[in-house]
Parts: structure tokens; sequence; C-alpha cells
């Protein structure tokens, strides 16, 4: 009996053990020299698994199916992890340390990717890089004459509308204008929208706009993308260089000089919401989105990648070809030419971390996705992206009603109208967002002065580069 | 079987021990290690000093922060405590139905601070609709609700190890008091009071500790909204780490920071209200 005891206690030491040990182990395997050049096609016959860590839940499933093709194809497995929304920071921070990292991950631009710069390829000589087209090659990340992270999908924002109670108000008497076309600058824009708000009974309208949400969180379409236009104006006046997002990321100070534009459009918003003022602390983008849906609102502020959150919502009654994008005007000069916001913040980079023959095996799985037929079917219907990539024609792009506003914005191009890049993925850090954002609230609240909301937000980019520099 | 138990002990102790290094001893003594590094992930931390613990003293945020945690562990304490101890007392008393209501209150005690949050975040919210405010219109709302929400999920727990101390108070003694002329007022202070401070120092433990290092419920609440102005310790930490790039340090020296503080107060408390206690 007690020999038997013993015995047991031995083997259940000894079980701890391996199971302690278990996760250390194989963890110098990794390490390799990532150096050599990668122009001469690296063999990858030894590789049998690549693993991508998913930035979008809300396609998880697709990448999975994906995946199952791509093992088909080729017999390599693609491991595809989805990290929780909001969490991908968190997931990647604690899964890049694991002795089976990530071998692609996604960066958020520039900035994020000061964060990740130990662990990301350099990807200049492959073809993932040179699939770029020319005008979208500016648009990768790049650090003295290396690229490190590639982008794989634009996308677009501005104010979202629901053209049939648009069409509906302009019938009623004494509208400001004949249609949407007619909306070209601010003073229009603002026009219509107080004349809507007079009519919003007749419209069947809580409000012109959908609830400002301000709740912490979820304040990202104020602090980040409305942010973008007053900042994106500052730092085209910046003769410095004629890259914008450049301008932004070397500026130690922002002047801050188009603020007013920006009390223009968020005043707008607040005060012609379905919501009152000062219940706006309490309100999500799911709940605005669902206003927009539910025809509560006649606008709101968004981007491509809200149609899906429109769609899904229970009791939407918007039609897929009443759904337009108008841009955020705020009262800059000239701005008649602006179009919508569009640019990206969704970059692939590769683990440098991992050895040479799974970093190509890696860049091999993009290329296909990204190139052949499953592939790019795949990335057009099933995840819907508009991609910078030369491989895809022009009809194959996404079908869904705001991907297609968003194309049809970049093709005005050509007759002179200027889409804003993104250059939020040059502010200094997350920290300057979320204050901006609490700025805002406090300042719907009537418990901050405009000019000091103004003031803060100097002071903190300030700060922020000077905490955040190298 | 002494000798065995002896001869045998590093055995039957490793598993314990193996666990206690992997599971806490390592990562505590890393924790302290990434607190002097820069670093993004564990494996490229370099060695910066004591930069990270300049930083966090010089970041007004962590010292507004450290403010507001205070406030709001002293007057959470006191309020748990005071309701426990007098649901406790209710409860004890010979009425009907008093397992019913122990269990009743003993439940919001099970269920998850982030869910606790958004609950009570509805119902505050849907109150203060109606004054056209929300929990995010003033900091003392904020505040208060906290208080609030940390009272209605520790006041149960704190309400049983009561229970189990007035329980165990020997009637005799309440009865000599009782024949001695002691009213009920001088039999509280001087009796059950005095008997029941084990209890009270475990429960002060429990409060405090926990007040102190309240996250969920604050970030599910609150999030620190109006401004920074109802973020508490532990949120800050956790902004610091993902707010700033390059800044992972410097959260992880406000966190060794944040140990020191809670061991310190926790001792101190366990040392002062143990000298109180009395042998049955």
């Amino acid at each position: 009996m007690k020999k038997s005891r013993k015995a047991l206690a031995l083997t259940m030491a000894g079980c701890m053990m391996a199971t302690a040990f278990a996760g250390c182990g194989g963890s110098g395997s990794s390490a390799s020299d990532p150096k050599t050049d990668s122009s001469s096609k690296t063999d990858t016959s030894g590789v049998k698994s690549i693993y991508f860590l998913n930035f979008k839940p809300e396609i998880a499933d697709k990448y999975e199916a994906i995946a199952k093709q791509y093992k088909e194809e080729t017999g390599i497995e693609v491991k595809v992890k989805t990290a929780a929304s909001g969490e991908y920071e968190k997931t990647l921070t604690s899964e890049i340390a694991k002795s089976d990292p990530p071998t692609i991950f996604q960066i958020n631009g520039p900035v994020g990717y000061q964060n990740w710069a130990d662990y990301c390829a350099d990807l200049k000589d492959t073809e993932l890089y040179n699939m770029l087209t020319d005008e979208n090659k500016s648009l990768a990340v790049t650090k003295d004459e290396g690229v490190y992270c590639v982008p794989y999908a634009i996308e677009g924002y501005g104010i979202i509308y629901n053209d049939e109670i648009m069409q509906k108000y302009f019938k009623t008497d004494g509208a400001k204008a004949k249609s949407t076309d007619e909306i070209k600058n601010f003073d229009t824009l603002k026009l219509v929208v107080e004349d809507m708000t007079a009519k919003k009974d007749e419209l069947g309208i809580d409000g012109v706009f959908g609830s400002t949400s301000l709740k912490t969180g979820d304040d990202w379409r104020w602090q980040t993308h409305l942010a973008n236009l007053p900042l994106y104006y500052e730092f085209k006046d910046d003769t410095s260089s004629d890259n914008v997002i450049l301008n932004g990321l070397n500026a130690k100070e922002i002047s801050f000089k188009y603020a007013d534009n920006y009390k223009n459009i968020f005043d707008l918003y607040t005060n012609n919401s379905c919501t009152d003022k000062k219940l706006l602390g309490s309100k999500t983008i799911d709940e605005s989105m669902a206003e927009f849906a539910t025809g509560k609102c006649a606008m709101i502020q968004n981007g491509n990648w809200g149609w899906s959150q429109i769609n899904g919502v229970d009791g939407n009654v918007t039609k897929a070809e009443n759904i337009k994008f108008l841009p955020i005007y705020t009262g800059v000069k000239d701005e008649e030419k602006q179009g919508i916001c569009i640019g990206t913040e969704n970059y692939f980079a590769i683990n440098s971390e991992v050895d040479e023959a799974t970093q190509q095996a890696s860049i091999d799985f993009l290329v296909w996705l990204f190139s052949s037929d499953y592939g790019k079917d795949a990335v057009t219907n099933d995840l819907g992206f508009i991609t910078p990539f030369n491989t895809f024609k022009e009809d194959e792009q996404p079908t869904d009603p705001l991907a297609k506003e968003v194309l049809s914005w970049k093709a005005k191009e050509s007759e002179g109208i200027k889409n804003p890049e993104w250059l939020f993925t040059a502010f200094p850090s997350e920290n300057w967002k979320n204050e901006f954002g609490a700025s805002l609230l406090e300042y719907v609240q009537g418990q901050k002065d405009w000019s000091k909301v103004v003031d803060d937000a100097k002071t903190s980019w300030t700060t922020e580069r000077e905490a955040t520099a190298e | 079987m002494q000798k065995a138990i002896k001869k045998w002990f590093p055995v039957l102790a490793l598993p314990t021990v193996v666990a206690f290094l992997i599971s806490f001893l390592i990562p505590f003594i890393m924790g302290i290690y990434l607190s002097f590094c820069k670093f993004k992930t564990v494996k490229n931390a370099k060695w910066v000093g004591f930069d990270n613990y300049l930083k966090a003293f010089a970041n007004e945020d962590f010292i507004n922060a450290l403010w507001f945690t205070v406030k709001f562990t002293i007057v959470s304490v006191i309020t748990i405590n005071i309701l426990a101890f007098l649901f406790a007392m209710l409860l004890t008393k010979a009425l009907r139905g008093t397992n019913v209501f122990r269990t009743i209150f003993f439940m919001p005690n099970l269920i998850g601070g982030i869910v606790l949050g958004y609950i009570w975040l509805m119902i505050i919210n849907g109150v203060l609709q109606y004054f056209n405010a929300t929990i995010t219109t003033n900091a003392s709302y904020g505040f208060w609700g906290l208080v609030i929400l940390m009272n209605w999920q520790l006041i149960g727990y704190m309400m049983i190890i009561y229970i189990s101390g007035i329980q165990n108070i020997s009637p005799d003694l309440i009865e000599a008091a009782q024949i001695d002329g002691a009213n009920s007022v001088q039999r509280l202070f001087h009796i059950t009071i005095p008997q029941v401070m084990p209890s009270i120092t475990i429960c002060l433990f429990l409060t405090l500790t926990n007040s102190f290092k309240l996250f969920d419920q604050n970030y599910a609440l609150t999030a620190g909204a109006p401004g920074k102005s109802t973020q508490m310790l532990a949120l800050d930490i956790y902004n610091t780490f993902y707010g700033r790039v390059g800044w992972q340090g410097v959260g992880q020296a406000k966190a060794v920071i944040f140990f020191l503080i809670v061991a310190a107060i926790a001792l101190t408390q366990l040392f002062l209200t143990r000298r109180k206690e009395v042998e049955n």
C-alpha cells in the first residue's frame, strides 16, 4: 500500500514536470538568421505550416475556408487565429513571444510599425510588394531602404446617407437643395441639415445624424477619423514635403489651425442628432449604426466596413441602392473638390524572427491569396476588400454598395476630386486619440470650452511625440 | 510515519514547488526585471535602468489615479464592512428564511466583474437618463457608481464571513453579559466585536486589497470617463501599457510600484488588526 502510494506520488510529480516543461520545449528552434537576401527564392519545401493572426473577427470563418483550400492545393497548413475585436495588440504581444509565433500579422500603419519594428521582415524584393500598383506603393510602410509593411485593403469613410430620406426631403416645400449633388460644401450641408431637422416629423426621423457615440472605446469615429480632416489640411499646408503622412509623422507639434472647421462639423453632428447632447457619453457605435439602419436618422459618419453592420441589424429598412457617401465638408476653402477619406490601416507584416523558409512560405500564401483565381474571388466576394494590388482587374472588385461608392469616388480623382489620405496612422499615440476623445465628450457635456479642447489637443500632441520619440 | 514524511518531503513538495516557481515566482521576477527595460515582448527587452520609474512618477495620470483609488478604497472599505456586519447581525437573529436571504445576498459575488460593470452601467444610465445625464456627465457619478457596485458585489461575501464569526461566539459569554446587566449596545461593543476580530481582519484585508486592485468593474463601468477622472491605478497601468509606443516598460514599472503599495497597505492592516484579536 505504502509502496504504491510512493509510486503514485512520483508519477504525479513526473506528470507535473512534464506538462510544466512542455510549454518551454522548442523555443530555441525559431531563432535563425534572416539576414540573407530574400530575392533569390528560398526553398520552402520543408515548411509544413504557417500561422496567420487575423485582425478582423467578422471574416474569421472566411479565412478558415481559404486556409482549407490552400492546404488542398499546396499541402501547407495555414493556422488562422483571430484576435477578438480591439484585442489585436494584446493577442499579438502574447502570441509572438511563444515558440510557435504568428508568421503573418497585421500592423496599423507607420506608428504601429515603430512598435513592432524588431519583428518586421524587409519585404522590398518580394513579389507581394511588387504586386502593389505604382500609386499604392507609396502606402507601404518603409524605413530607410526597406519596406516592412504592405497594405492589403483600401477603405474609405465619409458621411453615409440614406438616399430615400434625402429624396423625400428634396420634395418638401422650400427644400434648400434639389439633390445631393448640390451639396458641395459645408454651408450647403448646414442649410440642408438644419432645414431637415426643422422638418424631422414630416420626414419621419428622430434626427438628421445618428448618435455621435462618445462612450470611451466607441469614440474613434471622432477622435481618429474626423480628426483626420483638419490635420490633413494642416499637413497639406506644410511645405516640407508633398507627402502628408510623412509631414504628420515628422510634426513635433501641431497648430491645429483648422480646429474651427472641426468644430463646424462636430457641432452640426451633435446639434442635429437623434440623441440629446448630454446623453452621447453612453452611446456606442453599434447603437448609432442601428439608428441608421432602422431609418431613425438620415446620415451617419462611418466607412465602407459599416455596410455589414447596417445590413446585419434586425429591422434594417435601408436598401442597398439607397446608401451612398457624401464627403465630410468642414468649411475649408475650395472644399468643392474634396472627396471622401480614402486610405488604409490594414498592413501585412511578416515575422522576421521565424526561419527564412517559413517567411517565404508566408509570403507565398499572401501572393496566392491576392493573385490566384480562387484567392482573388475569395478576397473580392468573401472578404470584401478593395485591394491595392495590380492583379485585380476592374471587374474584380467588391459589390457591396459602400465599397462601390469608394471605388466611384476614387475614380473621380481623374476629374480633379481629391480624396484626403488617412493620415491618422501618423498620430503620435493611442493616448493622443483617447485624450482628444475624452475632451470632446467634456465639450458636448458643456464642461470644457472649445478653446481648451484645442489647447489640450495641441499640448497632448507635443507631449505624446516627445514621450514616444526613440 | 513522521520519518517517512520527512524522507519523502522533497518529492511530495516538488509538484507544488515547481508549479509555484513556474506560475508565480518566475513571472514575478521577470516582471520586476522588465520594469527596468524597454521592451515590446518579453523576448526583446533592453535594459534602461530607472528610466521607467522616473517616467512613471513624472506622469500626472498616475498620481491622479492613485488619489482616486485611495478615496475610493476608504469609502468602499467603510461602507462594505459596516453594511456587511449589519446584515450579518440581522441574519444571525432567529428569523424565518435567514438561509434564503444569506444565499440571495451572497449571489452577486458569483458574477464576474465585467458583467456586473455592464449591468450596473445600464441600470445607472437608465436612471440618469431621466435627469438628462449619463454616468460620464460628472466624475462623482462614476465614483459613487463604483462604490455602489463594489458594495453590491462584496457585501454578501463579507456578510458570510461575519456570520460565521458571530455564530462562533460562545452563548455563555452573551448570557453572562446579560446577567451582568449589559444592554445590547454594550454587548455589541464589548462582546461581539472583540470576539469577531479575526473575521474583521479577514474582511478588512479582502475589501482593502480588492478595492485597491479594482480593474474589471472600473473598466466596464466608466473606463475612466469623463477624461481620466475616474481612472483607478490598475486601469491606468493597463492604459499606459497599451496607450503609447514604447511605454510598456513604464506600465510595468507602475505595476511594480502598485504591488509595493498594495503589499505595504495589506501588511500594515494585518499587523494592526491582528493585535486586536482576542483568544476565545
